[in-house]
């Protein structure tokens, strides 16, 4: 499963995409985020506030609930400020 | 029906709206919005802005609200030209284009649009400031919530955007 940062999660994290054997028993979005929190200080700095990262499944907004099943690129990133 | 295109280079709005209304004689109005880099963000000048973007995915989302759009209004024609990249005050960032036979489906789905490209097209804006202490340093901007407000307003339901 492919991971994809941008803006200020990817400047935390230090890389802008990687690609993860994804363990059993994580579900959802929020479940990943929780669990790359755990991964070290710099995962743990990006996801310090959950509730304000946004995620895309294979390109489409996602909420935290989604399930992460079958995914093929999942993206972490802010609120987006295009326009 | 519709343009949509990302791009680094600035665009040329009245040409755009000229090429899309051209032989169209169902055109009853064209509205032509363009967003502008200001030269200051929250009150200190800037140097530049740079947009950082998900192209997989920028090109995708747009053109679903685009889809959107075209359900709920009787449009003859949509072009949208989003640039990234670094932008210097005074240029333009993003244009909207939408033709329809008559004036308020042209505009309420140019503003429909625009409000979605603010808060759902995958682009992150930062900023290098121009001096007073902040030369130098690159902030992200933030996302506003008076953004999402005005892209609530066109969720069903809400009447007083129709």
């Amino acid at each position: 499963m492919k991971l994809r940062y941008f803006a200020w999660v990817r400047e935390r994290i230090g890389k802008p995409e990687e690609e993860i054997e994804l363990p059993a028993g994580i579900a959802t979005v929020a479940d990943l985020m929780t669990w790359l929190s755990e991964r070290g200080e710099e995962y743990a700095y990006a996801f310090e506030n959950p509730k304000v990262i946004r995620a895309a499944i294979d390109r489409a907004h996602v909420r935290a609930d989604a399930a992460i099943m079958g995914a093929r690129e999942i993206a972490f990133f802010p609120p987006m400020t295009g326009g | 029906m519709a343009t949509v295109r990302l791009q680094r280079e600035s665009f040329d709005a009245a040409s755009e709206a000229a090429q899309l209304r051209r032989g169209r004689g169902d055109i009853g109005a064209i509205v032509t919005f363009t967003g502008v880099c200001r030269q200051d963000e929250a009150g200190a000048p800037l140097v530049a802005m740079t947009l950082e973007h998900y192209p997989d995915m920028a090109e995708a989302e747009i053109a679903r609200h685009v889809e959107a759009a075209e359900r709920r209004w009787p449009l003859l024609g949509v072009t949208i030209i989003h640039r990234y990249g670094r932008i210097l005050p005074g240029e333009d960032v993003v244009l909207v284009v939408t033709a329809a036979a008559h004036r308020q489906d042209a505009f309420a789905a140019a503003e429909f649009l625009m409000d979605y490209l603010k808060t759902r097209a995958p682009f992150w804006k930062h900023i290098e400031f121009a001096g007073g202490g902040r030369v130098g340093e690159k902030v992200w901007v933030d996302a506003k919530h008076a953004d999402d407000v005005l892209a609530d307003r066109w969720l069903p339901g809400r009447r007083a955007a129709e």
